[in-house]
């Protein structure tokens, strides 16, 4: 009996110390995202006055001037990236899901086998690469220079496997009960597709190129050898330009005004927060629909 | 008293890769009776109910020989979108799409080339008086079809096979995912659109059958798990007075 009695004791206390060692990390880990968050916040605090968003920087050791022109060149890559990556990406997607398992032939099956391997390999390599890359090919080989035509080329190529991946999963998530209905009416595939998977979809494939748009922004590496640094406003696709993420590592490494970079750090923070919250809500808003 | 067969299978064979599903099937389907397909689980009914349709072919591997005919034309020669516009299907879970009552019920007749407004209007509102669900949902057809009940769904999914004005329905247990007083009301519809149109149901429930059908088809698998037509007649005869001992024991409930 006693002995029965004190199994209990040790196994609840084996319990309670499992759940203080998981409450702990949990903790922590919030804890070290909110003092980073906090302290780059609280750091650049000073400097996000109205004037740090409206001009532009002016260049020099002393890192005089705002962000003006960095979001310009921001906004403006994350735009030409996706025009360009969300047609790929997405058709990709659809044919990965919506046609390739469903082909016979064993030479497209090997070929799809090593386009799905492709896109797994190409979601994991160093951003760096996609940047040496693109300078060899679009700065260098065809003569695009320094701009945001060839950043937004690399950058798609960084961003698409994230979004035939998220459009992946989307369209696995759409029932296929509304596939066989559309097709038992006489609906051809494509028709299924454009009509009743697409728009069911939808939710989930616009979370990926939020996802896509977050990581633009946060990107550095890639775009430091392919958009070049200058910091004046962009004013075509051939120009040259600098996004918030990588003005922060121009202030911080070249001029002595490492306070506007923690500002602009603030910056990009408070929006990957706003990115998240978006994608939060899409996401909500999603199982609320198929009721999972 | 045979009337005149709608569809017609004749020696149907379905193998699924290696496995054959269906053996030497031959059976016919009256034009304007309900014929239900009865028999245990996995004895290929819905296989057979699905080769009507051809929609076993979205399977990887699926192979045919035999014949299936629709009206005297065999549906492996026809245009499969062709054929799929004279059958209709309903499924055995209710698969509205997630879009308004309207938009499901449109969906079909869409696709088929109707734009013009009012004639869409007219169909939806047609459909779903066939379907027995105009007078629940008339007030707001904006709704969204998954916002309606389980019975209500299953209705709208009629109503969405009958835009196509098809000349058959299939039905793939319709009322196996609902409550008793929605499968009364199913049961009763069916009872009105055999009037209309031809009707193949597949069920679990042998007094559904009983009650619902005019023709019955008995299916059983034999030693090699294929399914074979056992017996084929008028429901009243092959409920009360069956030819083969494996039907009466099938339906006084020996095994299955």
């Amino acid at each position: 009996m006693g002995e029965e009695v004190n199994r209990l004791k040790l196994r609840k206390l084996q319990q309670t110390g499992a759940f203080s060692l998981l409450w702990f990390t949990g903790a922590v880990s919030v804890l070290i995202m909110l003092f980073v968050v906090g302290y780059v916040i609280m750091k650049g605090f000073a400097h996000l006055t109205p004037d740090f968003f409206t001009t532009p920087p002016r260049g020099g050791l002393s890192g005089e001037g705002g962000i003006s022109s960095t979001i310009v060149a921001t906004v403006y890559l994350v735009i030409c990236t996706l025009i360009v990556a969300t047609p790929l990406g997405i058709s990709a997607g659809i044919f990965l899901v919506e046609y390739a398992d469903n082909l016979k032939s064993r030479v497209i099956k090997k070929f799809v086998a090593l386009a799905r391997f492709g896109v797994e390999t190409l979601a994991g390599v160093p951003s760096i690469i996609f940047g040496l890359f693109g300078y060899a090919l679009f700065v260098t080989a065809m003569h695009f220079g320094f701009s945001i035509l060839s950043a937004a080329l690399a950058g798609s190529c960084l961003v698409i496997p994230v979004i035939i991946r998220t459009t992946e999963e989307a369209l696995k998530a759409v029932p296929d009960s509304y596939r066989q209905a559309s097709l038992a009416m006489g609906a051809s595939r494509w028709e299924t597709i454009r009509k009743v998977v697409l728009p069911s979809a939808v939710n989930g494939i616009s979370t990926g190129l939020i996802l896509s748009a977050g990581r633009i922004v946060s990107e550095t590496a890639i775009f430091y050898v392919t958009l070049g640094g200058s910091y004046r406003t962009p004013t075509s696709i051939m120009s040259s330009g600098r996004t918030m993420a990588l003005h922060v590592y121009y202030l911080a490494m070249e001029t002595r005004a490492f306070d506007k970079a923690m500002a602009t750090g603030a910056v990009l923070v408070l929006l990957i927060i706003i990115i998240n919250l978006v994608i939060n809500v899409i996401s909500r808003r999603l199982s609320a629909k198929t009721g999972s | 008293m045979m009337s005149e067969a709608r569809m017609r299978t004749v020696d149907y064979n379905l193998y699924y890769g290696s496995f054959r599903a269906l053996r030497d099937v031959n059976v016919n389907i009256p034009v304007n009776r309900i014929t239900a397909i009865i028999g245990p689980s996995g004895c290929g009914k819905s296989s057979l109910l699905r080769s009507f349709n051809r929609m076993n072919e979205l399977i990887p591997g699926v192979r045919t020989t035999g014949e299936v005919f629709l009206d005297g034309e065999n549906i492996f020669c026809k245009d499969v979108v062709e054929l799929r516009k004279k059958i209709g299907m309903v499924f055995q879970r209710p698969n509205p799409f997630p879009k308004s009552v309207y938009d499901n019920v449109a969906y079909g007749p869409r696709i088929h080339g109707i734009r013009d407004r009012t004639i869409l209007a007219e169909i939806v509102e047609t459909s779903l008086k066939s379907a027995a669900l105009w007078d629940e949902v008339k007030d707001d057809l904006g709704k969204s079809g998954l916002a309606l009940s389980g019975g209500q769904q299953q209705r709208l999914c009629i109503a969405r096979a009958l835009a196509i004005e098809p000349e058959v329905i299939l039905m793939d247990e319709p009322a196996s995912a609902l409550d008793p007083v929605a499968t009364l009301k199913i049961e009763e519809l069916m009872e009105k659109l055999k009037q209309k149109y031809t009707i193949v149901i597949v069920t679990h429930n042998m007094q559904q059958a009983a009650r619902v059908s005019d023709f019955t088809t008995f299916m059983l698998t034999d030693e090699q798990r294929s399914g074979n037509m056992i017996e084929f007649g008028q429901t009243t005869d092959i409920f009360t007075n069956p030819e083969d001992s494996r039907t009466e024991d099938y339906i006084s409930g020996r095994f299955g």
